[in-house]
């Protein structure tokens, strides 16, 4: 009996450490959840009041052409940042994973963009790309790779390649670490063992390194696709969409159709198709992570 | 038994290609932020000029004058991105300490729902979720308040918190903690003085990325914050990026930059060790 009330009173201790967690949960992820998908099912204007109109919304986003302009728009821009980013990170992790005096510090020059807010990140990469202040057109100038100075930002291919660029140097660092990280944990037995069987360089990278990375390597992909499909504040802050509303992504679109056009329960039904897209992404990573066998 | 010349300077030639190949690449990639750096200690004049100049000449301190006074002035942005990153920690820290602690020590009913919906929070992208919080925090009256954004910013530290926090707490033995409970001590006891020194480290992890996410955090005080007295760094600088009147001071504009990225590169330099680990067990979460 006093065993009983002991495990009880432990459960109830147990309880009330996690209490001020689930309350919070509850309240700002919980409860925004449904509200999320309520609204999503309602004309839901900035002032006044909702009205139902069931699945009006998620009918509406098939003919709302910015909307399938900026899924368009954001699935380019994350299978070419996958590429490109991808391309780079296997250069640079070679550079940080040698064994010759210096990589470190190099490894660290490339790691810090990634430790600057996106924002700051961007705002000086717009007075970099300016055309008369920007320094870019005065490198280009002076190197005589350009006679005059180039708009970066004027023309939609040369603004996307601009943002490419930019969100390349400042999250790649991060890449960089985990396969570092990856490439460490492999044991180096095995590669001395390759070696003394006479193993080409090709051939312990296909039969040791890319099985053993495989893992890190999907979850990176994974990281790096739904980043992708949420990116906004590069948008906004150095292109602000444009020209031409040639860069306007998928959350750029449910910002401006929650306030820029106020319509909120467009703006919800749209959160939730992206909402949903992600949990699927999720739940094809789940099963790619857990298979660790060679 | 020293390798034939031809070959030790084809090994010299390979060093020197990495050395080549890697600084440029360094030069690159710093360049942007020694740009910022010195472009903000230009004269305001020279830092709009057109071509750029390349070094401060002279040296001066009046981009950072004029961002003084641009708006509110820059302390005030720089005061409301302090607080509410600082709030956001302090909510962080607390919920994700205790929480850690329930989880790892602790049986009760409910445990394992809770557990699976405070890891959902990582499934769901939270720039989906901020239409809604918006309209939540004005029924709440914390619409336009930095207490209101702060907590929204924790709740989506937790996933990533509690993990770190009830890790740190599962490889504490639980004999120091019977110990402690012999002399007397209760499980609020036991934590403080038993545990939680031993935990540190994961506190300082969990500290240092709920303060670098709630300060370089831009759509969230876009969407909740209103009024411009109270917008963080982020949201100031990019309005000085709109202009006044079309005209754009580009040194303010780096100042503000410098302002901005110097407390993060400042917390990732010291606490480095603390920044890695939780970056991999961040990312390791699968």
């Amino acid at each position: 009996m006093s065993s009983l009330t002991r495990a009880r009173r432990r459960a109830l201790t147990g309880q009330l450490f996690v209490a001020p967690a689930a309350v919070i949960v509850a309240a700002l992820f919980v409860v925004p959840l449904g509200m999320l998908v309520a609204m999503s099912f309602q004309d839901y204007p900035l002032l006044g009041s909702p009205t139902w109109t069931g699945l009006d919304n998620y009918a509406a986003i098939g003919h709302d052409e910015r909307f399938l302009g900026a899924i368009g728009f954001t699935l380019v821009y994350t299978a070419v940042t996958a590429v490109v980013m991808f391309a780079v990170s296997f250069v640079l992790v070679a550079i940080a994973n040698s064994k010759r005096r210096g990589a470190r510090v190099y490894s660290t020059f490339y790691f810090l963009p990634y430790v600057v807010g996106v924002a700051a990140a961007t705002l000086m990469w717009f007075v970099d790309t300016d055309t008369f202040v920007g320094v870019f057109n005065q490198i280009l100038t002076t190197l005589h790779v350009v006679d005059e100075p180039v708009a970066f930002l004027s023309n939609p291919t040369l603004a996307f390649w601009t943002i490419i660029a930019l969100v390349t140097w400042k999250f790649i660092g991060f890449q960089v670490v985990v396969l570092l990280m990856g490439l460490q944990s492999i044991p180096a037995e095995l590669y001395e063992a390759a070696r003394m069987d006479g193993a080409s360089a090709w051939h312990q990278l296909r039969y040791i390194t890319l099985p053993f990375l495989r893992p890190v390597l999907a979850l990176l992909f994974i990281l790096n696709v739904t980043g992708s499909l949420l990116a906004f504040d590069q948008f906004l802050i150095l292109t602000k969409g444009g020209p031409d509303n040639s860069t306007v992504s998928l959350v750029y679109a449910v910002y401006n159709t929650a306030f820029v056009s106020f319509d909120l329960g467009r703006a919800a039904a749209l959160s939730v198709v992206l909402l949903v897209v992600l949990l699927l992404i999720s739940a094809v990573q789940l099963p790619l992570l857990r298979r660790k066998d060679v | 038994m020293t390798a034939p010349l031809s070959r030790r300077v084809a090994a010299a030639g390979r060093t020197s290609l990495f050395h080549l190949v890697s600084s440029v690449l360094a030069v690159i990639f710093l360049f942007p932020l020694v740009w910022a750096l010195l472009s903000s200690l230009k004269s305001p004049q020279d830092a709009n000029a057109v071509p750029p100049t390349w070094l401060p000449d002279p040296v001066s301190l009046g981009n950072y004058q004029n961002l003084a006074s641009y708006g509110e002035g820059i302390g005030a942005y720089g005061w409301n991105s302090l607080f509410t990153a600082v709030l956001t920690v302090l909510v962080t820290v607390v919920l994700c300490v205790l929480a850690g602690y329930g989880f790892a020590r602790f049986e009760f009913l409910g445990k394992q729902p809770l557990f699976v919906v405070i890891l959902a929070i990582l499934m769901v992208p939270y720039a989906t979720m901020l239409l809604p919080l918006y309209i939540l925090l004005g029924h709440l009256g914390m619409q336009d308040s930095l207490v209101g954004l702060a907590l929204v910013e924790a709740v989506f530290q937790l996933p990533f918190g509690i993990l770190i926090m009830r890790n740190a707490f599962e490889s504490v033995p639980r004999d120091l903690e019977e110990a402690a409970s012999l002399d007397g001590c209760g499980p609020l006891g036991a934590l403080r003085h038993v545990s939680l020194p031993i935990v540190t480290p994961g506190i300082v992890t969990v500290s240092l990325f709920a303060f670098l996410a709630s300060w370089n955090e831009f759509l969230a005080p876009l969407i909740f914050l209103n009024t411009g007295r109270l917008f963080t760094l982020p949201l100031m600088l990019v309005n000085v990026r709109s202009g006044t009147f079309g005209e754009i001071d580009f040194g303010a504009l780096q100042a503000g930059v410098v302002v901005a990225m110097v407390p993060c590169l400042v917390l990732y330099l010291v606490l480095q060790r603390y920044y890695v680990s939780g970056l991999l067990n961040g990312a390791l979460r699968g």
